[in-house]
């Protein structure tokens, strides 16, 4: 076997929420979101500790230059930004709640931290809509677009190795991101305009399309995440070491209702990044014009058109995922599963990546437990059919926001009967307890024991106030330092901060 | 890796259509009836205005 060098593939997703207020006149979205976050945070936290903006520089480019005229997301500091006990951070975004659930270690733990953002969002509606008056309502959902060509983000988060040349990256990652929908899109009904005038792609059956996100992509690499959307993000803000790592930050992929593909989507991801850690690829599958593939793959449902790629083959989007489907078994063989989390859930990923793909080409229906744009467009043709309705009726326009909806009495993905990764249990328990086995169990333990110590906190430091000295800085570069194996008795025994400084040699 | 050969290369999908929700054969009535039990509660949890919600609903662009 050969030694596999792959940085460990630590995971985190972070989900901007559509938020809706219902009442008599206008609503301000931003007024609502902060509702939304202050609701949780005074009604079910003890303290509050806010976001330590230190050391964030969302505008530094992986590609080693600042563009000048690029739009660097801009911080806004002055909006309600806390920490949760479970290490997330939970703030308003733009105009949306916005969670970002804490490191995780492999794709399984973070499923469960990503339906735990879930049910927080649950919770926090409903304190919300306890201080509401009577005919007003603010309901959640986890989606991507209105409909109305506004689309917001569902982010991934990848630890990568500093050393691996970016283009390596962007060559073999952009195949992979054009085709990964097939199995991670959470499907709409409709097309939305994009900014600038280009082709449409054709619908290859109903209007009805694979992917809520493919619309807003404009670019193949770039820094911007608002404006001319790139398939393959270059924001470069590790949050970690800066010499030995970079934080591959992902932005095409959908928010997920179903489990299964939420774990797919970072368990698939994870695996393809190891192996462009370990230069472990296929011959690149580059397509012609990887954005109009992607909007090609998104409105064909019927998963049989091809994909003209640079070197002049032409592919199925299920032809190019078995490449890397393979090559990742080979790889799995070869350097072992250890940098996506184990045998365990590195095989289990492969397998149930295998079973998806066999779906999608025998019987796509067959995965409508599995797949949100399946069990949609299952569910909107038999809608349809009872009701006489053609695919512009406002009815189906409804469903498809509907099936999105947080609400426990409205949510429709919640009756379609999905299959799940994780259990009720385990995600009760991480609403607010963090993973064990990453720097968030520091940061997580730390706020539940001795948050009334602690000033702020970000992903790569806490800084704490134990009264009679300065504050004091504890930094975190290491993801996977900080776990439960590290410090857990340690922080068992302390009985205060100053005691844990002491003892950390800080 | 023989039997993964195998799945993959079985499909020749050019010259197949879409899989239709109304399929026939073995299972498609019990499949059948398991969706009409699904309609019937969507049914009764729909938003009541379906036009009014779908208008109403504008976020503002995010990330």
């Amino acid at each position: 076997m050969s030694r596999a060098v792959a940085v460990h593939k630590v995971v985190g997703i972070e989900t901007e929420f559509g938020i809706l207020h219902r009442c008599d006149g206008d609503s301000n979205p931003v007024a609502a979101s902060s509702m939304i976050i202050n609701a949780y945070v005074n009604g079910f936290l003890c303290q509050r500790v806010s976001w330590d903006f230190e050391d964030e520089q969302p505008g530094t480019d992986a590609r080693g230059f600042n563009e000048f005229d690029a739009l660097a997301p801009e911080i806004e500091t002055h909006l309600v930004n806390a920490v949760l006990t479970n290490g997330a951070r939970y703030y308003v975004d733009h105009a949306h709640p916005e969670l970002s659930t804490p490191e995780c270690s492999d794709a399984r733990q973070c499923v469960v931290y990503d339906r735990a953002a879930e049910e927080i969002l649950i919770r926090s509606m409903e304190a919300a809509n306890n201080l509401l008056p009577d005919g007003e309502e603010l309901v959640i959902h986890k989606n991507n677009s209105d409909g109305k060509g506004n689309s917001y983000g569902c982010h991934e988060n990848y630890l990568v190795d500093r050393d691996v040349p970016f283009s390596r990256i962007v060559t073999h990652i952009m195949p992979f991101f054009v085709t990964r929908q097939i199995f991670c899109g959470a499907g709409k009904i409709g097309m939305e305009v994009p900014l600038v005038e280009r082709e449409p792609a054709a619908f290859s059956d109903r209007p009805f399309q694979i992917s809520q996100r493919a619309d807003f992509f404009e670019e193949e690499v770039g820094l911007e995440t608002t404006l001319k959307r790139p398939i393959v993000n270059t924001r470069d803000e590790p949050h970690a070491d800066t010499r030995k790592y970079r934080r591959m930050h992902v932005i095409i992929g959908d928010a997920n209702m179903s489990e299964v593909q939420t774990y797919l989507k970072l368990g698939t991801t994870s695996l393809v990044l190891a192996m462009i850690d370990d230069d472990f690829v296929p011959e690149p599958l580059t397509p012609l014009v990887p954005v109009a593939a992607l909007r090609q793959v998104s409105c064909d449902t019927s998963l049989s058109g091809l994909v003209e790629l640079a070197d002049g083959r032409r592919l199925r989007a299920t032809e190019i995922q078995w490449e890397y489907l393979e090559m990742a078994r080979k790889y799995a063989q070869s350097h072992g599963l250890d940098a996506v989390g184990g045998d365990d859930v590195g095989n289990d990923v492969l397998d149930r990546w295998e079973a998806v793909l066999a779906g999608l080409e025998t019987d796509p229906m067959s995965l409508a437990s599995q797949l949100d744009w399946v069990a949609k467009l299952r569910l909107y043709e038999g809608f349809a059919q009872r009701h006489g309705l053609d695919w512009d009726d406002p009815k189906l326009a409804a469903l498809d926001l509907q099936y999105h909806d947080l609400r426990p009495s409205k949510s429709l993905s919640r009756r379609m009967g999905l299959e799940r990764i994780s259990t009720d249990d385990e995600v009760n328990e991480a609403v607010s307890a963090p993973p064990p086995t990453t720097r968030a169990y520091f940061r997580g333990r730390c706020l539940d024991k001795f948050g009334d110590q602690i000033v702020a906190a970000n992903w790569d430091s806490m800084v704490f106030d134990i009264g009679t000295d300065p504050l004091r800085r504890v930094p975190m570069l290491e993801p996977l330092r900080g776990t439960q194996t590290h410090v857990g008795s340690l922080l068992d025994e302390c009985r205060d901060a100053a005691e844990l400084l002491r003892r950390l040699g800080n | 890796m023989a039997e993964r050969e195998q799945v993959r290369r079985s499909a020749p999908r050019e010259t197949e259509s879409p899989t239709p929700v109304d399929a026939t054969g073995e299972g498609a009535t019990e499949l059948k009836a398991e969706l009409d039990d699904l309609l019937d509660e969507i049914d009764d949890v729909l938003e009541t205005n379906a036009e009014e919600f779908v208008k109403n609903y504008v976020q503002k662009g995010g990330e």
